[in-house]
C-alpha cells in the first residue's frame, strides 16, 4: 500500500503525459512491489503443485525447500488409485456440465423474454431476479433437504444421494445470476436485426435460436463459466445431500476424506487440490476476457 | 463527469418510460406482447420458484415448529410452537456471540478485501504491461481457485509441524513457532481463514476497480491536469466519483459473499473450531440442523440470516436506482 501512495505523490503531471500508465520515466518502485505482491499471491497455488509432486517421505519429514530434486507422481497415484479420485471427478464433471448446459439454456431464453419484450411484469420480474440472486443459498440446506427426500420418492433420479439432486439445486442457484449477465449481452443486439429477420420471414422462436444464440454465444459462455464454477466448488450441498452413497460423491468432499487426524496426507490433499484447482484455471483463463466484460455488464446492468 | 451523468440519465430515462408514448422508439419496434415471453420465462421461472421459492417458505415455516429428529422420522407430532425457537436464539449467549464474530469477520474480510483489490487496481494502472499482465495473471488463479482447496493449502502453509510458515518463522529465530497452532486461538484461527478468503476475492475487486478506472474517459482527467489539479486532486475530486457506482457494487457484493462464507471456516477450522470458538452464522445454523438435529432452530438461524442479506439487498437496490441505473 505503501507503494501506491509513494508512486501516487510520484505522479506529477509533468512527468506522465499519458492518463496512467508509464511515461519516459520508469517507475521501478511501483513495478517492483507489483512483483512481490503477485509472487505473494501466486505462492500457495505454487506451494501446491510443488507439494504434489514431492516425494511423501520429504513431506512427512517437512522439507521446506522451495523445490524438489525428485519430483514423483506418487501422490497423484494414490488419489487416483486407492481413493477412486478418478470417479469423484467424473461425479463433479457430469454435475458440473449438466448445470452449465441446463441453466444456461434456461437462463438464455428467460433473458430474451426480460429485454426484448415489453410487458406489464417485466420490471417487477426483474427485481425478482436481482433478489433471488442474493438469497443466501446456504440457508435453504435444510428445506431443500426435505425437499430432495420427498422428491426421491417420486423421482429416485433427484433423491438424496443421488448426482440429479445436486444438478437440480444448483441449476436453481445458477439461473438468477446467469439471467442478470445474459440480459446484457441479448439486450447488445441491435433491435434492427429482429426487423431484419421478421423481414426475412425468421420470427418468434426461430430468431431466437438462429440469430440471437449464435450472436449471443461469447456472453453464454462466460455467463457458463460462474455457474460451472459454482457448481464444481460446491462442497456444502455435496455434503449434505450425498450422505451414504460414497460412489456419488463429488470431488470436494473426496477431498476431505484425507483429512485424518494428526496424520494428514498432505501430499495426496496437495495432488488431489491440484486435480480440483486445474479444470477450473483452464475455465477461467480461456474466457477471461469476456468474464471481464461479462461482469462489467452485469455490475453495470 | 457531468456528459457522463446526463447521458445516463437519459437512456435510462428512455429504458423506462413506457412504450405507448410516441418518443420511446426503442421498445415500440420490439416484439409485441403476448404469451410469448411467458413461454420463454416459464421454465426458468418454475425453477425458481420450486427451488427457492418454495424452500425460503418452507424455511419459515420449519422455523415456527419445534422440528427435531423425532419428528422428522415421525416418532413424535408435530407441533406449532411459533417463536420458540427465535425467543430461545435471542436468549442464548452463544447467538450473539456467533452473530458477533459473523458480523467482525464479515466486515473485517469486507475491509481488506477492498483495500487490498482497490490498492491493486490503483498500482495497476502504473504497471508496465508485462507486469500488469502477471500480477492479472496470478490475481486470476488465486480467484479460480475452489474455496476448499484454497482452504487446503493454507491449512498446509499453515500447520503446526509441517507447515512452511512455522518453520520459516522459527528459522528467522522466532522459536516461540515451533509447534504454534494457527488455529488453537480464536483470533488466530479467524484471521487465518480471513486471509485465505481476502487472497481468493481480492482479484474480483482488482478486476472490477481497474475496468472502472480504464473506463473514465481521458480527456477529463487531460483537462483537469491543464486546470492545474495535482495527482492526488484528481484521484479525490475526479476519479473517486466516477468510480463510487463501482465501488458500490463491490462493496455490497463483497458484504453478500463475505456474510455467507461456509466452506473456508468449516474446513479450515474443523468445523467451527475449539468449542464453537469460529463459529459463524451459517456454520452455526448447519450444525445446529444437521448435526444436533434441531431442524427448527437452525431453520430460525436461517431466517435471520436471510434476512440480514435482504435488508443489504434492498440497500443496494435503493443505491441502484439513486444511481439512475435502469432495470
Amino acid at each position: 500500500m505503501t507503494a501506491v501512495e509513494v508512486s501516487l505523490r510520484k505522479n506529477r503531471p509533468a512527468e506522465a503525459p499519458q492518463k496512467f500508465r508509464n511515461g519516459g520515466r520508469r517507475r521501478w518502485g511501483a513495478d517492483a512491489a507489483a512483483l512481490a505482491i503477485a509472487l505473494l499471491v501466486a505462492f500457495p497455488l505454487f506451494w501446491m503443485v510443488l507439494s504434489a509432486l514431492k516425494p511423501k517421505t520429504a513431506l512427512d519429514a517437512g522439507d521446506a525447500a522451495p523445490f524438489t530434486m525428485e519430483p514423483s507422481f506418487d501422490s497423484f497415484m494414490r488419489v487416483l488409485s486407492v481413493n477412486n479420485f478418478g470417479r469423484y471427478f467424473l461425479n463433479s464433471v457430469i454435475v458440473a456440465v449438466v448445470v452449465v448446459i441446463i441453466s444456461t439454456v434456461l437462463a438464455f431464453l428467460a433473458s430474451v423474454a426480460l429485454t426484448r419484450y415489453e410487458f406489464k411484469m417485466r420490471t417487477k420480474l426483474l427485481i425478482v431476479v436481482l433478489v433471488s440472486q442474493m438469497v443466501p443459498v446456504e440457508a435453504l440446506t435444510i428445506p431443500l433437504f426435505f425437499l430432495l427426500r420427498n422428491a426421491g420418492e417420486a423421482i429416485p433420479l433427484v433423491g438424496l444421494n443421488q448426482l440429479g439432486s445436486l444438478v437440480l439445486v444448483h441449476v436453481g442457484f445458477s439461473i438468477p445470476f446467469a439471467i442478470w449477465m445474459l440480459r446484457g449481452f441479448v439486450a447488445a443486439v441491435p433491435v434492427d436485426l429482429e426487423e431484419a429477420a421478421r423481414l426475412d420471414g425468421a420470427s418468434g422462436f426461430r430468431f431466437v435460436r438462429s440469430v440471437l444464440f449464435p450472436l449471443v454465444a461469447p456472453g453464454v459462455v462466460a455467463c457458463s463459466v460462474f455457474s460451472f464454477i459454482s457448481t464444481w466448488n460446491d462442497f456444502l450441498f455435496a455434503k449434505t445431500f450425498i450422505i451414504s452413497a460414497q460412489e456419488n460423491q463429488t470431488l470436494p468432499m473426496a477431498l476431505l476424506t484425507f483429512f485424518k487426524p494428526d496424520q494428514n496426507d498432505w501430499g495426496a490433499i496437495m495432488a488431489g487440490s491440484v486435480i480440483m484447482t486445474i479444470p477450473v484455471l483452464i475455465f477461467f483463463i480461456a474466457v477471461q476476457r469476456k468474464l471481464v466484460s461479462g461482469l462489467a455488464g452485469a455490475v453495470k446492468g | 463527469m457531468t456528459a457522463l451523468a446526463s447521458a445516463k440519465a437519459k437512456t435510462s430515462g428512455t429504458r423506462n418510460r413506457k412504450p405507448t408514448t410516441a418518443g420511446s422508439s426503442r421498445r415500440r419496434s420490439l416484439r409485441k406482447r403476448g404469451l410469448e415471453p411467458w413461454l420463454y420465462l416459464a421454465p426458468a421461472f418454475i425453477v425458481l420458484i420450486a427451488l427457492l421459492g418454495y424452500p425460503i417458505f418452507q424455511l419459515i415455516n420449519v422455523s415456527l415448529y419445534d422440528y427435531r429428529q423425532a419428528q422428522v422420522s415421525g416418532k413424535a407430532p408435530l407441533q406449532f410452537t411459533g417463536l420458540e425457537n427465535y425467543q430461545k436464539l435471542v436468549a442464548d449467549p452463544e447467538f450473539w456471540s456467533v452473530l458477533g464474530n459473523t458480523v467482525l469477520f464479515a466486515g473485517a474480510c469486507v475491509v481488506l478485501t477492498l483495500l487490498v483489490g482497490t490498492s491493486l487496481a490503483v498500482l495497476a494502472t502504473r504497471l508496465r504491461p508485462w507486469v500488469r499482465t502477471a500480477l492479472f495473471v496470478v490475481s486470476l488463479g488465486a480467484w479460480a481457485t475452489p474455496a476448499v482447496t484454497g482452504s487446503a493449502v493454507w491449512l498446509f502453509l499453515f500447520d503446526p509441524t509441517l507447515g512452511l510458515v512455522n518453520k520459516v518463522l522459527v528459522s528467522v529465530g522466532l522459536t516461540q513457532f515451533n509447534g504454534y497452532s494457527w488455529t488453537y486461538d480464536k483470533w488466530s484461527a479467524f484471521g487465518l481463514v480471513a486471509s485465505e478468503v481476502v487472497w481468493c476475492s481480492f482479484p474480483f475487486v482488482l478486476v472490477t476497480v481497474y475496468a472502472g478506472i480504464q473506463a473514465i474517459s481521458t480527456e477529463v482527467i487531460e483537462a483537469a491536469r491543464l486546470d492545474g489539479a495535482s495527482m492526488p486532486r484528481i484521484a479525490r475530486s475526479i476519479m473517486l466519483p466516477m468510480l463510487r457506482p463501482i465501488v458500490i457494487v463491490v462493496t455490497i457484493q463483497s458484504i453478500i459473499w463475505n456474510f455467507k462464507i461456509f466452506s473456508q471456516i468449516y474446513i479450515m477450522t474443523n468445523g467451527g473450531g475449539i468449542a464453537g470458538q469460529n463459529l459463524v452464522l451459517n456454520v452455526y445454523g448447519y450444525q445446529q440442523a444437521f448435526a444436533a438435529s434441531l431442524y427448527g432452530l437452525g431453520s430460525a438461524l436461517g431466517v435471520i440470516m436471510t434476512a440480514l442479506l435482504m435488508i443489504i439487498t434492498l440497500v443496494y437496490l435503493r443505491i441502484l436506482k439513486r444511481t439512475g441505473e435502469a432495470l
